[in-house]
Formats: structure tokens, C-alpha cells, sequence
């Protein structure tokens, strides 16, 4: 299966796809996030424009974008226009590389004179043999367009706020890369489809050449259940890698006015939002790809699944195609419960203290993050 | 399986360096750029007091601390990758034991300098 213009073609409209299928989850994640609060907090939140105050997200739109064009004398102009293109660019990346459901085939067909295919489509923006080590290292560079608008920006709530939060990312991009080498211990493989592949089926441990599988069958092969100390450690560093509350010390409104986008404003600044929400986005994709089975579903297989749907009559195409949307609005369930989480933990928590947010980075979850892969380590070579 | 599909980080990055770009160019075109500001709005912001130069600020020598540590510390672990992948490969070849050991020993090193870092009070914010 060589490459032709109409693979091509295809691959680069999915790249777009996927970059505007973040882009467009901001303004509801924003909705929701206003929406929620107001519940959580018994007020109303937006509620004039539109139905249930969805066309909020359009007003705010327009309003962003007829907002004048302004940088500040100080600022270093070429740093300060360029950190917010930048800020899209690593959470796109990251994210563009998580598997959101199975492969979507499509069978040889005849156009224009010629036979094209068959080609299977990853729904996804493309496979990386390293899933892991890519996402990381890509999401990590995020710390540079901080840094870029902080300085960029010529003052010192900027810079201070910028410092704070490149100091907070790499303490807790630690905890974060240490807690992985667990599920790595785990699955033995860098690659996130080949994880979801090995959580599929009922749940069964190994252990001394037996095989115990559980007397519920419908409870799903999961990762939580081999690592639930490496899943809350990577859902907490997550929540710092994002900078959202309780570890929002870049821009805690009473010490640093708004961190380091202080300077900015209209749509420079809402591309950092779209940054920053795209890193909310990739920490809920990685808790479901690492921990709850990707796009699976509990108590059954993507096989079966298609037997199911052939038994109603699609050819094996179709059957193909709506058992990757099944799999996909799967993925879209768990993927949204996480990101409801990030919400609900924002509005319930208060903001640590600066010295508390290191010392919980340094003492507490690295070292917890070191005995759960020692942990690992040893209970693998031991039942093997 | 295992490809670097570079063709299509390279489109993406281009893509949204280009698109980031003209929604900045579009909301300049649209939102305008006055001239003439005052010399109040054309200031950086700091809580209303006249703003000082960047070269007066001071920085504290923790945040040098802690990007060195964290240097150290990431390559550590970023050693502890490989080790993880290849462990059940040297286990099923009945080399458990020796990669155990030596990753112990790896470990032992990786929390005495934690330890020697929370002693050294080369972590302690205040």
C-alpha cells in the first residue's frame, strides 16, 4: 500500500480536522466551565444569549476579535506576537497523536478510471511508534512559550508569573514522566494503540503461569486496576502540567494580577486559553488511553462488536464505519467525564501556597512515584 | 507499525504557525490599531505604580536550583524508559535478575540525590 494524492489528501484534511476539533472544544469547555461554576457556586452563569447561554461563545468570538491591537512600549514585540501562535503549536501536536478510535477501512472502489485503495485510516492525526515519549517531550515545550510571553511581555508580574509557572511545569513534569514508567512496566510498549489493544477483554491477572480471570465478566481489563497509585499521581501532575487550579500559581490573581499573560489581550490571549485548555485536553486523553482502555468498551470487544453489527444486515465496510463512531463516542464518554473533573476540581479546591505546591511536588509525589515503579518492578519479575 | 510519521508534524506545524498568524493579522485588521496612545496606556501594567525597568527586578537563585535539579533528575528518568520497555524481553530471557540488580543500584543513586537535594535545603521555598 504505497502513498498516492488520495491518501495524502485525506491524511492532511484529518490533521486540520483534528486541530479544529480542539480548537472547537474550547468554547464549550469555556461554556461549561462558566455554566458549571454557576452551579456549583448556586448563581445562573450565562444565560441571556441564546438557549441555556450557548451563543455566548460566539458573542465572546466577536467580541475577542474587535478588540484593538495592543502591545505595551516595553514589550519586545517580535517574542510578544510570537508566544501565543506558539502556544498552540506543542498542545496540537500532543494531541494529534492520541488514538481516539479504531481504524476506519475503506474497501478498493473505482474513480476517474482507476482503482484506488484499500486504505485504513487511522482516526487519529498520525501514528507515532513512540506514542509516549512523543507527547511528552512535544507537550513539555509548552514551557518555552511561557517563558517567550513572560519575557516577551516587559513586565514583571509577566516575567515572575512566567518563571513561576516554567519552575511549577518541570517539577511536576517529574512526577508526570515517572509515574508512566509504571504503565511502560506494564504494557511494554511505548505505543498508545498497542495499550488499548492490551486492555481489551474482561479483566485477568497472571500470576505464577495461572491466569485468574474475574467472576464478573464485564469488568473491563483496565490499567486502573494494575496501577491506581500511578493513575492518581499522573491525574495530579497533570492537573500542575495544565496550570489549573489548585496548582494555578502562574496566576493567582492577588500576587501576580494574571501571570504571565498579564499584557495580553483579544485573541492573542485567547490563544493561550486554547493552549492551555488543549493541555487540559491531553492530560484527559492520556488518563483514558493509559488507564481506562482508550476508545473500549467494558464487556465487549471491537471484534464482537462487528459481528453485532454485521447480524443487522451492513456490509463489512459499513460495519467498519459505524463500529469506529460506536468506538469513538466510547473514547468522547470518558474523555468528557475527565474534563468535567478538571472542572469540578477547579471550583472545589483552593489554590496551594508556592512552598506547599513544591514540596508536594519534590517530597511527596516523586518519591510516591519511585516506590510505585520499584513497586511494579518487583511484583512483575516476582510472578514471572 | 513503528513510524515517524515527520511528514505530517511538519504540515501541522506549518499549518498552525500560519493559521495562529493570520488570526493575529485578522484581529488587527479588524480591531485596528490606534495611534497616538498615552504614554499611561502604552505603559506596562503593575498595579498602577509607574512601571520600573526589567533590569531592576530581581530574580530568586531558587528557580536556577530547581532547573538544575530537574535537569539531572528528568535524564535520570528518561534512562528509566528503555529499561522499562526491554524488562519483560530480558525477564522471558532469563536475565530478571541482572536487570533487576542493576537497575537497583541505578535507583539507590537517583534517591540518594534526592535525598542529598531535600538535605542540602536546595528544595525549601519560603
Amino acid at each position: 500500500m504505497g502513498n498516492d494524492v488520495f491518501e495524502i489528501t485525506v491524511n492532511a484534511v484529518k490533521l486540520i480536522v483534528v486541530f479544529l476539533l480542539m480548537v472547537q472544544a474550547v468554547p464549550i469547555l469555556v461554556w461549561l466551565e462558566r455554566r458549571g461554576s454557576a452551579f456549583i457556586q448556586n448563581r445562573f452563569g450565562p444565560n441571556r444569549v441564546g438557549p441555556l447561554g450557548l451563543l455566548q461563545l460566539l458573542a465572546d468570538a466577536v467580541k475577542f476579535i474587535t478588540k484593538e491591537d495592543f502591545a505595551p512600549d516595553k514589550a519586545i514585540r517580535k517574542l510578544f506576537y510570537a508566544a501565543p501562535v506558539f502556544a498552540l503549536i506543542p498542545a496540537t501536536l500532543a494531541y494529534a497523536a492520541i488514538p481516539m478510535s479504531l481504524p476506519f477501512m475503506v474497501p478498493a472502489f473505482e474513480m476517474l478510471g482507476s482503482t484506488w485503495g484499500p486504505y485504513t485510516f487511522r482516526v487519529q492525526g498520525y501514528e507515532i511508534g513512540v506514542g509516549i515519549v512523543f507527547i511528552l517531550g512535544v507537550s513539555s515545550l509548552a514551557a518555552y512559550t511561557i517563558l517567550m510571553a513572560g519575557w516577551g511581555s516587559g513586565s514583571k508580574f509577566s516575567l515572575l508569573g512566567a518563571l513561576r509557572a516554567a519552575a511549577q511545569v518541570i517539577s511536576y513534569e517529574l512526577a508526570l514522566g515517572l509515574s508512566i514508567v509504571g504503565v511502560i512496566l506494564l504494557y511494554g510498549t511505548f505505543n498508545l494503540t498497542e495499550m488499548i489493544q492490551a486492555q481489551q477483554g474482561p479483566l485477568q491477572f497472571t500470576a505464577f503461569g495461572h491466569t485468574i480471570t474475574s467472576a464478573v465478566s464485564w469488568i473491563p481489563n483496565w490499567g486502573i486496576f494494575y496501577q491506581p497509585i500511578g493513575f492518581l499521581l499522573f491525574f495530579a501532575a497533570a492537573f500542575a502540567e495544565s496550570n489549573r487550579l489548585p496548582f494555578d500559581l502562574a496566576e493567582g490573581e492577588a500576587e501576580l494580577v494574571a501571570g504571565f499573560h498579564t499584557e495580553y489581550g483579544g485573541f492573542k490571549m485567547l490563544m493561550f486559553f486554547i493552549g492551555e485548555y488543549g493541555h487540559m485536553m491531553i492530560a484527559s486523553g492520556l488518563a483514558t488511553t493509559f488507564f481506562f482502555g482508550g476508545y473500549g468498551i467494558p464487556g465487549i470487544t471491537p471484534d464482537e462488536l462487528q459481528q453485532i453489527i454485521l447480524g443487522w444486515g451492513f456490509s463489512e465496510a459499513g460495519a467498519g464505519g459505524l463500529n469506529s463512531l460506536i468506538h469513538f463516542l466510547s473514547y468522547n464518554v470518558k474523555f468528557a467525564i475527565f474534563l468535567w473533573i478538571f472542572i469540578q476540581v477547579r471550583w472545589t479546591l483552593p489554590r496551594f501556597r508556592y512552598d506547599q505546591l513544591m514540596d508536594l511536588g519534590w517530597k511527596t509525589m516523586l518519591p510516591w512515584a519511585l516506590a510505585n515503579t520499584i513497586a511494579t518492578a518487583v511484583i512483575i519479575y516476582a510472578v514471572s | 507499525m513503528s513510524e515517524m510519521p515527520l511528514g505530517g508534524i511538519i504540515f501541522l506545524t506549518i499549518f498552525i504557525a500560519i493559521f495562529g498568524t493570520a488570526l493575529i493579522f485578522l484581529a488587527r485588521a479588524i480591531g485596528g490599531q490606534r495611534k497616538n496612545n498615552s504614554a499611561v496606556k502604552r505603559d506596562i501594567y503593575e498595579c498602577g505604580i509607574p512601571g520600573q525597568d526589567k533590569k531592576e527586578s530581581k530574580v530568586s537563585v531558587k528557580f536556577y536550583l530547581t532547573a538544575i535539579l530537574f535537569i539531572l533528575f528528568d535524564i535520570e528518568i528518561i534512562f528509566m524508559y528503555p529499561w522499562a520497555i526491554s524488562f519483560r524481553d530480558f525477564i522471558a530471557n532469563g536475565m530478571g535478575t541482572p536487570i533487576m540488580i542493576s537497575m537497583g543500584v541505578f535507583i539507590a543513586i537517583f534517591i540518594y540525590g534526592l535525598w542529598w537535594g531535600v538535605k542540602s535545603r536546595a528544595l525549601e521555598w519560603d
